[in-house]
């Protein structure tokens, strides 16, 4: 009976999804369903093959293998028209909005003939509030887009997929942009969302709000289904096993040693470029053999004084000393030379050069000073043997220094970028979102190794939009918001809701 | 339809690609013969002897290859740092006119003439694409345009220096400059055989290139930046000072195409010195997928191409276009083969 019961009740099925990319399988013979009125998370790793699944399902891929049936309909695979006319609304990790337009038009973009001007406006804005007051999605319908805060968008893109009519809400790693109270709020809208009858898949890769938010758990490795479990009846360090296929241990820093001042910022302001949001008058301290961890809301000023650490950026106001000398010239160059070691946040763009070798990018940051090069002239041999150290060091899972780095996984791509940096000795390293994207095996392996750096004397300044992250590594945190610096929180004294309340903007006011 | 990268090409792709564009090309070859009402393989045949089917065919193509090999070689030098120079027939001809002022109006003696006829060359052609490159690293403007119109401001300019200041008293009326004299000019490889250094010239530049880019770091800033700027930017490459020794070095080498046509063939300067060697030599470039070597090779191809369509012409009867139609065939199935063998098209 409760079989027949459940038959009733299934929206989506999916039944034997499998999707080859080359020799990659991505997808596994993956089956299972969704029930009506059912949250059920989607977690896995970076490449587990969630977004890959969630695109066959929304129809931006075609399977090699299996069918999706919606409300016992088969779906015509490769159409995102016929998933959307089926009732299935996808909210994606990167938003799909018109900044220059309201909220009202992005949301009947599409939806409304080009022809027909004002028509129906009235009424299409009534059903837009109306479904907002349903399920708590604050957010005024004549405002433009481009005014509004990431969590705002977020909630744009949810009152689209519900004003189509959706049924089924899939929503792709949908708290990495936000506060912790602003992932509270939309915890809160897809459990109303769900009393209503709706549907919802959410991919995930954090283990506590999987807990917090889902009724059922789908475990996705190396493209196969893992593991299935209520959520009632499973806690996250059994999920943490499942998805990494073994059990991990976080690493836990020994107690730090502050030494020496090694870098002073005073009053230091940036410009604000496009909307990139600048410094605006911060003052820091970064000390030898202590991990200061930088917490907050991407977009917050993060990207400034991580370009201003790596010379990219130079102060428009205030001023910048490195151990107690003030900083006239600044260039990439100039923050090398001053050993400052730099773990840029985008190792693709920023990081590594694709269609170079691993030796070629190796020696990136040194490749005119000897042994890499004399006199103009490189030494491929040495630029060789540099790579094969790193290689060698820091376990990058390679064929060989002549490859190209393009070819590898994110993992080891920044294994080599840390070996780059760390090879340097430098003084002081920056970190930015240094694990971002690795799977959990990467990601131990890349905090151990700045732990060690921190406890052989470096200063270390890490910027994470992951407070959990912030909140294993750091031994001194402060929150970044609208450019601003929040106070030094020594280590265990701040909650992680209390460093939310920083994150939103709160205790600030007070300070300036 | 999709295109899905492919990591490691089979060697039936890397080869077997280019080798069929090569065929594909012959053909569209054969069947514009057979439009314009001639036998399709004897004139292939014909090509390919009036290339090279005697030693009169291969002299007039490697001569006809020499400033193909330089602007080839500007082109692919300023295309791997990503700085499109569309402007090496406005550096050629300046590199020519400066070659022909210095040449006959110092007066001075053969062996100093010479080498200060190639470096004033080499000079006038890297500052003719400083311009262009400062405006871009500076302002952010766009060089294909700037280099691209200064082709027609230095035709122009060039037609006025030979109807006015630089104007053959002796030339009957013509536009042209006075001859270099004898001694100014660049001797011949072999006594007897019409093929002067300018050649040989031409291909240890091409030699001294490759040994740039792959063995010194200003190649590897090079490729650096023109692969990634903002990552070479990052790593404290200075990306505008590559971006401006990159113009330097690609001006240079195309007025050197300048000063080895005046100097080596033509001897004096004309408005018709290049049939378009500067925009030639993209082609030469891209067959060449840049690489300073293959360009001296892909400069024989398209230089064999043009004779060979021109003494085929006055045997067979058909038009030299074919040619040009050829060459941008050649390209088009190259530029088609090089990408299938990076990618293979998907359904779905």
């Amino acid at each position: 009976m409760a079989q027949a019961q459940e038959a009733q009740d299934v929206v989506l099925r999916l039944s034997g999804i499998t999707k080859r990319f080359g020799a990659l399988t991505a997808n596994d013979a993956i089956s299972f369903s969704l029930a009506r009125g059912e949250v059920v998370a989607l977690l896995g790793e970076n490449g587990a093959g969630k977004t890959t699944l969630m695109n066959i399902l929304f129809g931006h891929y075609t399977a090699d293998a299996g069918t999706v049936e919606v409300f016992g309909q088969p779906l015509p695979p490769g159409l995102p028209g016929a998933a959307l006319a089926a009732g299935v609304g996808m909210v994606h990790q990167h938003f799909t909005l018109s900044g220059n337009m309201t909220v009202l038009e992005n949301i009947l973009l599409g939806t409304a003939p080009l022809w027909r001007p004002g028509l129906g406006r009235a009424a299409a804005r009534r059903r837009v509030e109306q479904l907002s007051r349903d399920f708590g999605l604050a957010v005024h319908p004549d405002a433009r887009v481009a005014t509004l805060s990431v969590g705002e968008r977020q909630r744009v893109e949810i009152l689209k997929a519900l004003y189509r009519d959706a049924r089924i809400l899939i929503l792709d790693e949908p708290t990495a942009v936000l506060t912790p109270q602003e992932s509270d709020a939309l915890f809160e809208t897809l459990r109303k969302a769900v009393a209503q009858g709706l549907s919802v898949i959410f991919i995930s890769h954090k283990l506590h709000e999987v807990m917090a938010a889902s009724s059922r758990v789908l475990v996705l490795r190396h493209g196969r289904l893992v593991g299935e479990v209520p959520t009632a009846e499973t806690d996250r360090h059994q999920l943490a096993a499942l998805m990494v296929g073994a059990e991990i241990t976080p690493p836990a820093p020994a107690e730090a040693r502050p030494g020496a001042t090694l870098l002073t910022l005073k009053n230091v302001s940036t410009p604000t470029r496009g909307n990139r949001t600048g410094l605006r008058g911060i003052d820091l301290e970064l000390k030898a053999g202590q991990i200061l961890g930088l917490a907050g809301v991407s977009g917050n000023g993060q990207g400034a004084l991580a370009d201003l650490l790596s010379g990219l950026e130079t102060p428009s106001a205030g001023i910048m000393e490195l151990a107690g000398t003030e900083v006239t010239t600044w260039t990439p160059r100039d923050a090398l030379q001053a050993r400052i070691g730099r773990i840029p946040e985008d190792r693709h763009k920023t990081g590594t050069i694709a269609d170079f070798t691993l030796t070629e990018n190796a020696v990136l940051e040194r490749y005119a000073q000897p042994p890499v090069a004399r006199r103009g002239w490189m030494d491929w041999s040495a630029a060789r043997r540099a790579a094969e150290q790193i290689i060698e060091s820091y376990d990058v899972r390679c064929p060989g220094p002549d490859t190209r780095i393009r070819l590898l996984s994110g993992g080891n791509m920044q294994k080599l970028i840390l070996g780059r940096v760390l090879g340097a000795q430098p003084r002081i390293i920056l970190a930015n979102q240094p694990v971002r994207g690795l799977d959990i095996g990467a990601v131990t392996y890349v905090q151990e190794r700045l732990i060690a750096a921190r406890d052989a004397g470096a200063a270390v300044l890490l910027i994470s939009e992951d407070l959990d992250e912030v909140l294993t590594l750091s031994d001194v945190v402060r929150v970044i918001c609208e450019g601003r610096l929040s106070p030094e929180f020594p280590r265990g004294s701040k909650t992680p809701a209390e460093l939310g309340q920083w994150m939103a903007g709160q205790g600030f006011s007070d300070a300036a | 339809m999709r295109l899905d990268p492919i990591t490691t090409p089979s060697p039936a792709r890397t080869v077997g690609l280019p080798a069929l564009a090569l065929g594909a090309t012959v053909l569209v070859a054969m069947g514009l013969a057979l439009i314009a009402g001639a036998d399709p393989l004897a004139t292939l045949g014909l090509i390919v002897k009036g290339a090279a089917g005697s030693k009169f065919a291969l002299l007039e193509t490697l001569n006809r290859a020499t400033p193909l090999i330089f602007t080839g070689l500007a082109i692919s030098v300023a295309f791997r740092a990503k700085l499109w120079n569309i402007g090496a027939e406005a550096q050629l001809y300046v590199g020519a006119l400066v070659t022909v002022v210095i040449g006959t109006q110092l007066g001075l003696p053969g062996p100093l003439a010479l080498p200060l006829m190639a470096l004033g060359a080499v000079l006038a052609g890297a500052l003719v694409l400083l311009g262009p490159v400062l405006l871009k690293t500076r302002l952010g403007v766009d060089e294909v345009v700037t280099t691209l119109l200064l082709n027609f401001i230095m035709a122009l300019f060039i037609s006025y220096l030979l109807e006015g200041p630089l104007k053959d008293p002796m030339g009957m009326g013509w536009p042209k400059s006075p001859a270099l004299p004898r001694d100014a000019r660049l001797p011949r490889i072999v006594e007897g055989l019409r093929l002067h250094w300018g050649f040989g010239l031409a291909l240890i530049s091409a030699l001294g290139v490759w040994i740039m880019q792959t063995r010194t770091t200003l190649g590897y800033e090079i490729r650096a930046t023109g692969l990634n700027p903002e990552a070479a930017r990052f790593a404290g490459i200075p990306v505008g000072r590559v971006l401006v020794k990159t113009a330097l070095i690609s001006g240079g080498l195309a007025a050197l195409a300048g000063f080895s046509e005046v100097a080596g063939l033509k001897g004096n300067l004309t408005a018709d010195l290049s049939p378009g060697f500067g925009y030639t030599g993209i082609v030469v470039a891209m067959l060449a997928l840049l690489h300073p070597l293959g360009v001296v090779v892909s400069a024989l191809f398209v230089a064999g191409v043009f004779v060979g369509a021109d003494s085929m012409s006055r045997a067979a009867g058909v038009p030299t276009y074919i040619a040009d139609i050829l060459l941008a065939t050649a390209l088009l199935f190259m530029v088609l083969a090089i990408l299938l063998t990076k990618v293979r098209v998907v359904r779905g």
